[in-house]
């Protein structure tokens, strides 16, 4: 009688020990999630990584509770005028990793209902087209500068009139 | 045979102190010439000017006010959250990088936004980099103005019906301005801090 319960407690701990495993292995990594202190009123940014070990997904949406609304941008480069255009989704690919990052693609935060002080941190929750929602933890970084931009190939921008 | 010869070359001396003369006046004119133009007194594509604008504080500033330090400018709009803030950040690293030398420069940037952009809003934008950034607004005249001598191309595009739903189009450039407020060279914006200071180390020296 007991040899039985202790048999079946073992079989029980053994499906279940693949399954936590396979549940802390997420197909999709949300990684190097970070913003940029702003004032309240403002707009903000949120840029992250995404990388994905299973199948092709998208991301379709995202909401964070410090902004009035919450867009996936990118910043263009038109010989050396930078435009801001909303991208309605992102591709999330197995093996390609999916980077928001200054000068490309970013979070835009609009209209931020309280400032964004460095060394805090906030919420951001991401809409994925099969892997559902996965929500992140942003840490607001002082503006500091070092970072390249994207998409930073100009030579004489700037100069010419449109 | 000789004293031809001597009489020939006696009138061919000055003719060639003639030519001499004339070809040192010609080198000098145009070394003049040249000298006028490297230093921009020609006619030519210009950039910057004269501006009144108005600063975080509300204080009338001028471009003359600005004479006296190199002054590095930037046109962008405070509501821009990823290009402008990345430059701003950039530019005040390389004041820090700079050390001692960014004593003799002034950052300033200069809102293409003015609708959005008051002062107050300004303010609150520029302290976010370094208490050293000049940030500057005005009317949409004055800000049209100052825009058009620097070559600044900036235009609104609408992202929703709303009065505040559109971002701004704009040239990302900073440019090195001249203690005497005259245009030095174009730096590219997207760079790093350390390579802004660069650029501002070797145009400067």
């Amino acid at each position: 009688m007991k040899g039985k319960t202790l048999r079946m407690l073992i079989a029980v701990a053994f499906t279940l020990v693949p399954a936590l495993a396979f549940a802390q292995q997420l197909p999709i990594q949300v990684e190097n999630v970070w913003s940029r202190t702003a004032a309240a009123g403002g707009n903000g940014v949120v840029y992250l990584t995404v990388t994905d070990a299973g199948a092709p997904d998208r991301l379709t949406g995202v909401a964070s509770p410090v902004a009035s609304a919450v867009e996936f941008h990118e910043s263009l480069n038109d010989n050396g005028v930078r435009k801001m255009r909303a991208v309605a989704s992102l591709p999330v690919e197995p093996g390609k990793k999916l980077t928001l990052s200054p000068g490309g693609y970013h979070i835009m935060l609009i209209g931020l209902k309280q400032a964004l002080k460095a060394g805090t941190s906030f919420p951001v929750t991401l809409n994925f087209e099969r892997a559902g929602q996965i929500t992140a933890t942003a840490t607001v970084r002082q503006t500091v500068g070092g970072a390249t931009m994207e998409h930073s190939h100009m030579d004489m921008p700037g100069m010419d009139m449109h | 045979m000789s004293t031809s010869t001597d009489h020939e070359s006696g009138s061919k001396r000055p003719r060639l102190i003639v030519a001499l003369a004339g070809l040192v006046l010609a080198l000098l004119l145009l070394g003049a010439g040249g000298f006028m133009w490297l230093s921009g007194d020609t006619a030519g594509p210009s950039i910057g000017g004269p501006f009144t604008l108005e600063d975080g504080n509300g204080r009338t500033v001028t471009d003359r006010d600005l004479h006296g330090k190199y002054v590095l400018v930037y046109f962008g709009y405070t509501f821009c959250p990823d290009v402008c803030p990345t430059t701003l950040a950039a530019v005040s690293d390389a004041l820090d990088k700079l050390g001692a030398k960014a004593d003799q420069l002034q950052p300033v940037f200069i809102t293409v936004d003015p609708k959005r952009d008051t002062a107050a809003t300004v303010r609150q934008f520029t302290a976010s980099f370094t208490p050293r950034l000049i940030g500057l607004t005005g009317t949409p005249e004055q800000i049209a103005a100052v825009a058009r001598e620097y070559r600044v191309y900036y235009a609104e595009h609408r992202t929703g019906p709303g009065p505040n739903d559109y971002s701004m189009d704009h040239s990302s450039m900073l440019y090195l301005m001249g203690p005497d407020g005259r245009f030095i060279a174009p730096i590219n914006a997207e760079q790093s801090g350390e390579q802004i200071a660069a650029a501002i180390r070797k145009l400067t020296s």
